[in-house]
């Protein structure tokens, strides 16, 4: 008995010691993730408390910010003063370059989805073998830096470009047709920089696809566009959001190729804000002009998540 | 089968359709000059192990595939050419292949939605397939979350639900357990018999096949083998591969030592002398196989009394019958399976030197 009572009580010591051990194993864990946590919040947070800090201060002469609360910044995101205007005249420009800012980056994801989609739908029905070969050259692309792809693309349509030299030689046009500097130049260049962004999500969704569901809606009786429409854009909806949200984000902040690509009077949100914390020495307007941009992004995503959640199939 | 003059119609007419498929060791004949009439409201399998071309025929059938030569006509139109959605033939698929997007309702109202139906039309048509699949409760759920036996179901009624001229089966029931396959077997037949629509159905297994079907078509390595009712595959096979296949079967060598009125006198090759029918096609002379089916091969305590004579080498107990194994002098096995009776005691025992009755029209001629 006196045995069984001690085998009794090392039976439980060794239990409370392998919980002790295992609370220690769960410290210890979290102290190993701690310098990936910390670089985390002081990288990604951090910046983003700082800016969303300087919003709310009054700008220094000399670019910096005054230590004095003010919500100045804020309010001539949207509201003009025209007797404070010491902004460079632009405040009133905020809207259309808003706008520009939504425009361009929606139309640049329709036309990458209108891409992507059906070169996804290419790889995705090679044989196995080979689709890896078309993802490779997929991403050929991400080699370059941007800013050379992007002065690729100048070369290409500037008034003495290939193109407008092929046409004027061909005797097609008389006069080069004017297509640098333009919003279509900027929308050409983004879905040109984001169309991989599109594709790989969208690839992904359609090599899950069970293409037997779409022998099976051939069989009953439906036509190609309805195969497409019923069966196969809603199986592959989860990579139409992520390519959306994918080349929308980035597009919708987009600074080198609206740079280059726009010139001067066709500016995108990212080049209002760089002029702010640049030339414009305003930079509590510039960290209230990225703060706008976050919140455009996240109601953008809000509004396109939810709509795009909703039942595939409203029959059943 | 055939009724006096009358002969039934024809639904789908193969005729000498072959297919070869390109692949990376070389050519595939997948189908070799294959012919067959399948009719109307029949319940026509395709029986052969895999690889052997018939699901390839019921691709051909549904428009998936397109045959290299000849023709498949549909009561008597060319429909080779056709792509899938424009073939009044539905097809259920090994996988169901269920639509996971849509509900039950959703699903079995697809094809005639498609057809562009009115919606109280197809509203009535997906209650009336429901009930005839007995899923009415079902309706509103989604293919994930049925169980194997209601997806089965679900894909029944959803290829059914068009009216189609001709029902294609790809193995539905190969991803059952044996239980709901049997229930299944029976529902399939139930609803042919209720549609009035052709079925093609196409397994491996041969007990499904003789169950299950009016007619059976035997196919191996892309050849059409045989085309019989089931009684017909099984009690005349016509070569080696179909009497293999369908049941067990023991072979044996024998000579012919005359013929006459359809029946040959033949010289097994271990000695005894016996008669066997003689069918169209086999040959007539010199050494042939012959067949003998396990259930027709009885046992006799005393070795004399028998055709042929052997060493009891295993009894296996199956509960309907048991199943002797009996070395013959030859040291081939033959196999003798007899139904168990429940007054019978175990008279047989392992090593016993038994006798083998070979019953009346027992010992069938092969072609090969």
């Amino acid at each position: 008995m006196v045995d069984m009572a001690g085998r009794d009580r090392s039976a439980r010591t060794a239990a409370q010691a392998a919980t002790v051990a295992r609370r220690r194993e769960v410290s210890r864990c979290w102290l190993l993730c701690a310098p990936a946590l910390l670089v985390l919040l002081l990288a990604a947070s951090g910046p983003l408390l700082i800016v969303l800090a300087y919003s709310f201060l009054k700008p220094g002469g000399y670019g910096g910010v005054q230590w004095e609360l003010s919500t100045q910044a804020w309010v001539s995101v949207l509201l003009q003063r025209d007797i404070f205007d010491d902004t460079l005249g632009l405040a009133d420009a905020h809207l259309s370059i808003f706008w520009r800012s939504l425009r361009l980056a929606s139309l640049t994801t329709l036309l990458a989805l209108l891409l992507g989609f059906p070169t996804a739908y290419f790889i995705a029905t090679r044989p196995e073998a080979r689709r890896a070969h078309w993802l490779f050259v997929i991403t050929i692309p991400f080699w370059t830096n941007l800013l050379i792809r992007t002065f690729a693309i100048m070369e290409v349509i500037r008034n003495n470009g290939i193109i407008n030299s092929a046409l004027l030689g061909l005797g097609v046009i008389e006069t080069p047709i004017q297509m640098l500097f333009t919003d279509f130049a900027i929308m050409l260049g983004m879905v040109y920089v984001y169309l991989p962004l599109m594709v790989l999500p969208l690839y992904a969704s359609m090599d899950k696809l069970d293409f037997r569901l779409v022998e099976a809606a051939y069989d009953l009786y439906a036509s190609r566009f309805q195969v497409l429409r019923r069966v196969i854009v809603p199986l592959v909806r989860p990579g139409i959001i992520a390519g959306s949200i994918l080349v929308f984000i980035p597009a919708l902040g987009a600074y080198v190729t609206p740079r280059v690509l726009g010139g001067g009077k066709n500016m995108m949100l990212g080049n209002l804000i760089e002029l702010q914390f640049g030339q414009g020495r305003n930079w509590p307007l510039g960290a209230a002009l990225s703060m706008t941009l976050l919140l455009l992004v996240m109601a953008a995503l809000l509004v396109y998540v939810r709509s795009a959640a909703r039942p595939a199939d409203r029959d059943g | 089968m055939e009724r006096g003059a009358s002969k039934p119609a024809v639904a789908i007419d193969i005729d000498g359709v072959s297919k070869v498929f390109a692949s990376a060791e070389g050519a595939v004949r997948a189908l070799d000059d294959v012919s067959l009439a399948i009719r109307e409201n029949e319940f026509f399998t395709l029986l052969g192990p895999s690889g052997c071309g018939k699901t390839t025929l019921l691709r051909l059938i549904g428009g998936f595939e397109h045959a290299d030569s000849g023709r498949i006509l549909l009561h008597g139109e060319d429909i080779s050419a056709l792509p899938p959605y424009r073939r009044p033939v539905n097809m259920v698929f090994q996988s169901y292949a269920l639509f996971p997007h849509m509900t039950v309702a959703g699903n079995i109202g697809f094809g005639l939605e498609m057809l562009g139906r009115q919606k109280a039309e197809v509203a009535a048509a997906v209650d009336q397939m429901l009930r005839l699949v007995q899923m009415e409760g079902l309706r509103n759920r989604r293919p994930g979350q049925l169980s194997g036996g209601q997806q089965q179901r679900v894909a029944l009624a959803r290829a059914l639900a068009p009216r189609p001229r001709v029902l294609l089966l790809d193995e539905p029931l190969s991803a059952l357990d044996l239980k709901l396959r049997k229930e299944m077997q029976i529902e399939l037949k139930r609803l042919q018999h209720e549609t009035g629509i052709t079925f093609i159905f196409v397994t491996h297994d041969q007990g499904e096949a003789l169950t299950m079907s009016d007619r059976i078509a035997v196919m191996s390595d892309g050849r059409l083998l045989q085309t019989g009712t089931p009684r017909e595959i099984y009690d005349r096979p016509a070569d080696r591969f179909v009497a293999n296949f369908i049941g067990e079967t023991n072979f044996l060598q024998a000579d012919v030592v005359a013929t006459g009125a359809g029946r040959a006198r033949l010289q097994l090759a271990l000695g005894p002398e016996t008669e066997a029918e003689l069918p169209d096609g086999a040959p007539s002379s010199g050494r042939v196989t012959v067949v003998v089916r396990p259930e027709h091969a009885m046992l006799t305590p005393d070795p004399e009394q028998g055709t042929l004579s052997g060493v009891l080498e295993n009894i296996v107990y199956f509960g309907t019958d048991t199943h002797y194994y009996v070395k013959l002098a030859s040291c081939e096995t033959l196999i003798s399976r007899i139904q168990n009776t429940r007054d019978d005691e175990a008279v047989y025992e392992k090593g016993q030197r038994v006798g083998i009755v070979l019953r009346k029209g027992a010992v069938q001629i092969l072609r090969d």
